[in-house]
C-alpha cells in the first residue's frame, strides 16, 4: 500500500507558485502601453506564425508570455466568450473587464484544483475613446489580477524590472512611435550581459496596437516595412496614420 | 440561457477544449438554442405571419463586384417595412444580400458575420471565398425545415476573390436555393426576390463584362427600378421619404456602401431618365 505523505497547503501553493514562476521567467517579455492612437503590445517572438498577441473583440486585445499551448487554449475560449456574449447581446456588451474576470476565475480554479497549475501570465486591454477610459489587466497564474490604470503594463519574468525601466518616462498623450520606441527600450534593457541594455531585431518584435481612431474592429497587426518604418521615426514625428495595416482592410 | 454558456465563475471547460474554428459548430455544443434552424415549429404554414424582404441583384465590373436591394418588407399584400437593409458586408471582402422571411434572414446574416471573424481570429487567418460561401450554403440547408413552412431565406453572396490577380476577374457572385445549393454564377450578374426575374431580364440585355464600377451601380439601381415597375413587393425608390436602394461594393479596397448622398444621386438619376422613357 502507498504511503500518504503530509503536505500543508502553504506548502503546496508555494510550491506551485514556485513551478510556475520558475517556468514563465524562462521566456522573453511583453510590454503593453496606453499611447494617443491607442493600446500597444509589444512583445519579442522568434516565430510569425505562433502569435503572443492577438484580436479578441471590437476593442479588446490579448497578449501572453507562457507556455504556448495553455496561453492559446486560454486566448481561443477568450475569443469564444466575447463572440457569444456579441452575437447574444450586442457588440458593444463585450467588455475587457469580463474577460479578465473570467480568466481570472478559471486560472485560479486550475491553481487550486489541478496538479499542475497553468505557466502562463495574460494581459486582456481594452481601449476606449480617450486614453483615460483604456483598461488594462495583466491576470497572474494563480488567478490574481491586477489592473493598471497608469497604462503600462509588463508580462514575463523581469515585469518589474521593465516597468520600473520605462513608466518614468511613460506619456500617454505620446504618439504611437514614441509608445513603441519606449516599449523596445524596456524589452532590451533586460536579458543582456550583465544588466547591460541589449539590441532586439525588428524582425523578432511583434507588434499589434488597438487603433483609438478606428470604429469597428480596432486590432492590426505592424509587421515588416510599417513595423521599420515606425521604429525609425524620430520622436518629434506624427505617427497614427503612418503605419500600415497587416492587409486585413 | 444554456447552463454551458454561463462565463461568471470563469470559462467553461468546453470553451477551453472545444476543437472547432467554427462559432456555428461551437454554439451547436455551447447553446444550441441560439441557432437558427434548431427550433421546434409548431406545425402548419407560418409565411404569412412575418414580414418578407424582396429583390436583391448583384453584378460584377472592372473592380469587383456591385451588390444592391431595394427597402421593402411586405406582409401579404400590406408593406411591411419601407426601410428595411438586406444588404449587409459579411467581412472585409464580401457582402451577403437576402430575399425571404425577414427575421429569420437577419439572424442568419448576424450568424454568418460572426462565423467569418470567428474563424478569422481563432485560425489567424481568412478563410477563401468559396469556403465562405460554403459556410453561407450550410446555414441555409439547416434552414431547410423552416423553409417548409413558409419561412424561407435565400441569400445572395458576392465577394472579391483575394486569391485572383486580375481585378476585373476577382469579384465573383453565388447564389443559392432553399435547400442549400450552391451555384456560381459565371454570367457576371444574379438576382434573387420576389423581382428578380424583372431585375435579371433588364441586367441580361444591359450587363456586359468589365463594366466601370460607376455604370455597374447605375445598372444595379435600374433593374431594381424594373424589378419595382412590375413587382408589387419590390420598393422603388422613395424620392417623398428619401428612402433609396442600398448600393454596395466589394473591391480590392475592401467592402463599402454608398452613402445616402450617393445612392440618393444615382437613384434620383435613374428616376428622371424613366420620366423620359418609363421603360429605360
Amino acid at each position: 500500500m502507498a504511503m500518504q505523505f503530509y503536505a500543508s497547503p502553504e506548502q503546496i501553493m508555494r510550491d506551485r507558485a514556485e513551478y510556475a514562476r520558475k517556468n514563465i521567467a524562462r521566456g522573453r517579455s511583453a510590454v503593453v502601453l496606453s499611447c494617443a492612437d491607442g493600446v500597444l503590445f509589444v512583445t519579442e517572438n522568434v516565430s510569425t506564425a505562433l502569435h503572443k498577441v492577438s484580436e479578441i473583440y471590437d476593442r479588446i486585445g490579448f497578449a501572453a508570455v507562457g507556455w504556448y499551448n495553455e496561453f492559446e487554449n486560454l486566448r481561443r475560449a477568450g475569443v469564444r466568450m466575447a463572440d457569444i456574449n456579441g452575437y447574444s447581446y450586442d457588440r458593444r456588451d463585450v467588455t475587457g473587464r469580463a474577460l479578465a474576470n473570467a480568466y481570472a476565475q478559471t486560472l485560479g480554479a486550475i491553481f487550486t484544483d489541478q496538479t499542475k497549475p497553468f505557466e502562463v501570465e495574460i494581459c486582456v486591454a481594452e481601449v476606449g475613446a480617450t486614453v483615460a477610459e483604456d483598461e488594462l489587466y495583466k491576470i497572474m497564474y494563480d488567478g490574481s489580477v491586477q489592473d493598471e490604470p497608469s497604462g503600462v503594463l509588463a508580462l514575463g519574468g523581469q515585469a518589474e524590472a521593465i516597468v520600473n525601466n520605462i513608466r518614468p518616462d511613460h506619456r500617454s498623450d505620446e504618439p504611437l512611435a514614441a509608445a513603441l520606441r519606449l516599449a523596445v527600450r524596456g524589452l532590451s534593457s533586460v536579458g543582456g550581459e550583465n544588466g547591460a541594455p541589449r539590441t532586439v531585431p525588428p524582425n523578432q518584435l511583434e507588434v499589434a496596437v488597438l487603433d483609438r481612431h478606428r470604429t469597428g474592429r480596432t486590432f492590426r497587426r505592424i509587421t515588416g516595412a510599417a513595423l521599420t518604418a515606425l521604429l525609425e521615426q524620430t520622436s518629434g514625428e506624427q505617427a497614427g496614420g503612418e503605419a500600415q495595416s497587416d492587409g486585413r482592410e | 440561457m444554456s447552463a454551458d454558456f454561463d462565463t461568471s465563475r470563469g470559462l467553461p471547460s468546453l470553451f477551453l477544449t472545444a476543437a472547432t474554428s467554427s462559432f456555428t459548430q461551437f454554439l451547436s455544443m455551447a447553446a444550441p438554442d441560439l441557432l437558427p434552424g434548431r427550433r421546434p415549429l409548431p406545425p402548419g404554414a407560418a409565411g404569412d405571419l412575418a414580414p418578407h424582404g424582396t429583390t436583391i441583384v448583384a453584378l460584377t465590373c472592372d473592380q469587383g463586384v456591385v451588390m444592391a436591394g431595394d427597402r421593402r418588407a411586405t406582409m401579404g399584400n400590406l408593406i411591411g417595412s419601407r426601410d428595411i437593409e438586406k444588404v449587409h458586408a459579411a467581412d472585409p471582402y464580401s457582402l451577403v444580400g437576402t430575399a425571404g422571411t425577414a427575421g429569420v434572414a437577419i439572424e442568419i446574416v448576424r450568424l454568418f458575420k460572426v462565423e467569418l471573424e470567428h474563424y478569422e481570429k481563432i485560425e489567424g487567418a481568412t478563410l477563401s471565398l468559396d469556403g465562405k460561401a460554403n459556410r453561407l450554403a450550410a446555414m441555409i440547408r439547416n434552414n431547410l425545415g423552416a423553409a417548409m413552412q413558409g419561412l424561407a431565406v435565400v441569400p445572395l453572396y458576392a465577394g472579391f476573390d483575394l486569391a485572383v490577380s486580375d481585378p476585373s476577374r476577382a469579384g465573383r457572385i453565388f447564389s443559392y436555393d432553399v435547400a442549400g445549393g450552391m451555384y456560381e454564377e459565371r454570367g457576371g450578374f444574379d438576382a434573387v426576390g420576389s423581382g428578380a426575374v424583372f431585375a435579371k431580364s433588364a441586367l441580361k440585355k444591359r450587363y456586359r463584362p468589365g463594366l466601370p464600377i460607376d455604370e455597374a451601380i447605375r445598372l444595379a439601381v435600374e433593374a431594381l427600378y424594373d424589378a419595382a415597375d412590375d413587382d408589387t413587393a419590390t420598393g422603388g425608390p422613395d424620392l417623398t421619404r428619401k428612402i433609396y436602394p442600398v448600393v454596395m461594393t466589394a473591391t480590392a479596397e475592401g467592402t463599402r456602401r454608398l452613402s445616402d448622398e450617393e445612392a440618393a444621386t444615382v437613384a434620383e438619376a435613374v428616376v428622371a431618365a424613366r420620366m423620359e422613357n418609363p421603360g429605360g
